[in-house]
């Protein structure tokens, strides 16, 4: 599974990061983030397209990790 | 409604309120708050410039900081992270404060001018929405300032603690300061009521991710628009206000601190967009993360700090009679420093 590692970015790097993993249509990302706002921005994103998202969070850093239905 | 279009709008309408309050209270026209005003007149406070008219401790912006603190911790948020560029977010403050006082006002008071119909905003806000767009050109080849790294506690409340301190001691020991007697550093609302606001605005701000760069920056880039809602919230509420209070006055001239050189206006805001969205945020989001422990962004708000002071040292801030020649040197010299910057901080895609 590819990994797009968004940690100490700041916003809106996350986002651009994981728009630029998905623009080839893969059905599977995770996304690793460590703040509140990247990992909202990141979800709003991968929603908008078409993504369902889980989160899972470990010591203040967040997995998101993105599928394709 | 969404929840987060809920908390942007809220807060939109919140600033735009706060703002026509603190200029009913006695703050300069169109100037309720002024992320790039205020800390000039902060620095002038310090002495850090002599510029007589624009020298008073702004305890908004003091507010702010620490109001987004105290929500951040109160919400598990506040984390001491810093170590993304530092020095190279310094020079971009200087940069885009170059930009603020060529233009008279960061963004958001550019959003408080046209509320108050001063159309020279309206050509700042072209020029803001032209500097975003070349900003969001670099983003996608590749510009980053490299990742920021967890940090001490120390290090975190570090900004936050300085601002405390120098409220108190500016309210208690003014002697030790400049406060202008005349002029738009003399024009201000009671001490108490001006921090009170800005610990509310602070505090919403820090929930929404208030800024006013990311709401053109993401809808130009991921067509999210949900940050675009508060920043028509602020205007919307700043024009219905000024309607009600008959202090809407639409014109280019006898604007309250403007000048209507359009090129220069839309120049200083063009060189703000980019330099803000270099930057991960505008001057008023810069100033919510330093409160948020972001040592990265307290650099960028001591950036702005010494930015202010070099504009009024060098003359290079406008006036209400217009832009000075050093004045237009440093925001040609501005979009070189962007240019470079933005070259030598580029990653393989």
């Amino acid at each position: 599974m590819d990994i797009v590692d968004a940690r100490g970015l700041l916003c809106p790097e996350p986002v651009v990061l994981t728009q630029r993993a998905v623009k080839d249509g893969r059905k599977q990302l995770t996304v690793l983030v460590d703040a509140e706002a990247a990992k909202e921005n990141v979800t709003r994103f991968a929603a908008s397209r078409g993504y369902a998202v889980s989160v899972t969070e470990t010591g203040g850093e967040f997995s998101l990790s993105l599928t394709k239905a | 409604m969404k929840k987060r279009n809920f908390w942007v709008i809220l807060t939109g309408v919140v600033i735009g309120v706060a703002a026509i309050v603190l200029t009913a209270l006695g703050n300069p026209g169109n100037m309720g708050f002024c992320i790039a005003c205020f800390i000039r007149d902060t620095s002038g406070a310090m002495k850090l410039h002599t510029a007589a008219a624009v020298q008073y401790v702004r305890p908004e912006i003091i507010g702010m900081i620490l109001g987004a603190m105290i929500v951040s911790m109160l919400t598990k948020e506040f984390k001491p992270r810093g170590g993304s560029s530092p020095m190279t977010r310094f020079v971009l403050a200087v940069v885009v404060m170059v930009g603020a006082l060529m233009f008279l006002g960061c963004p958001l008071r550019m959003m408080l001018r046209i509320g108050g119909g001063d159309l020279n905003a309206l050509v700042g806000l072209v020029g803001f929405i032209a500097g975003i767009f070349v900003g969001t050109l670099w983003l996608r080849g590749g510009f980053t300032l490299k990742r920021a790294y967890a940090q001490s506690m120390t290090e975190g409340l570090m900004l936050p603690i300085i601002v405390a301190v120098l409220m108190v001691l500016s309210a208690l020991l003014p002697s030790l300061f400049a406060f202008s007697e005349s002029g738009p550093g003399a024009a201000h609302a009671p001490l108490l009521i001006a921090l009170g606001i800005g610990l509310v605005v602070g505090g919403l701000c820090q929930r929404a991710r208030f800024c006013t760069v990311a709401g053109n920056r993401d809808a130009m880039m991921f067509k999210d628009f949900s940050m675009l809602w508060g920043f028509l919230a602020v205007i919307v509420t700043t024009i219905v206000g000024n309607l009600i209070l008959g202090k809407f006055h639409l014109s280019f001239a006898d604007q309250p601190v403007a000048h209507t050189d359009g090129l220069w206006n839309f120049l200083g805001m063009a060189l703000v967009g980019w330099g803000s969205v270099l930057l991960g945020g505008c001057p008023l989001r810069q100033v919510i993360l330093a409160g948020e422990g972001n040592s990265d962004a307290a650099i960028t708000v001591t950036g702005f700090v010494f930015g202010a002071a070099i504009c009024h040292n060098f003359g290079l801030a406008s006036s209400g009679n217009g832009p000075t020649v050093n004045g237009m040197i440093a925001v040609v010299a501005g979009f070189v420093i962007l240019v470079l910057i933005g070259l030598f901080n580029r990653e393989r895609i």
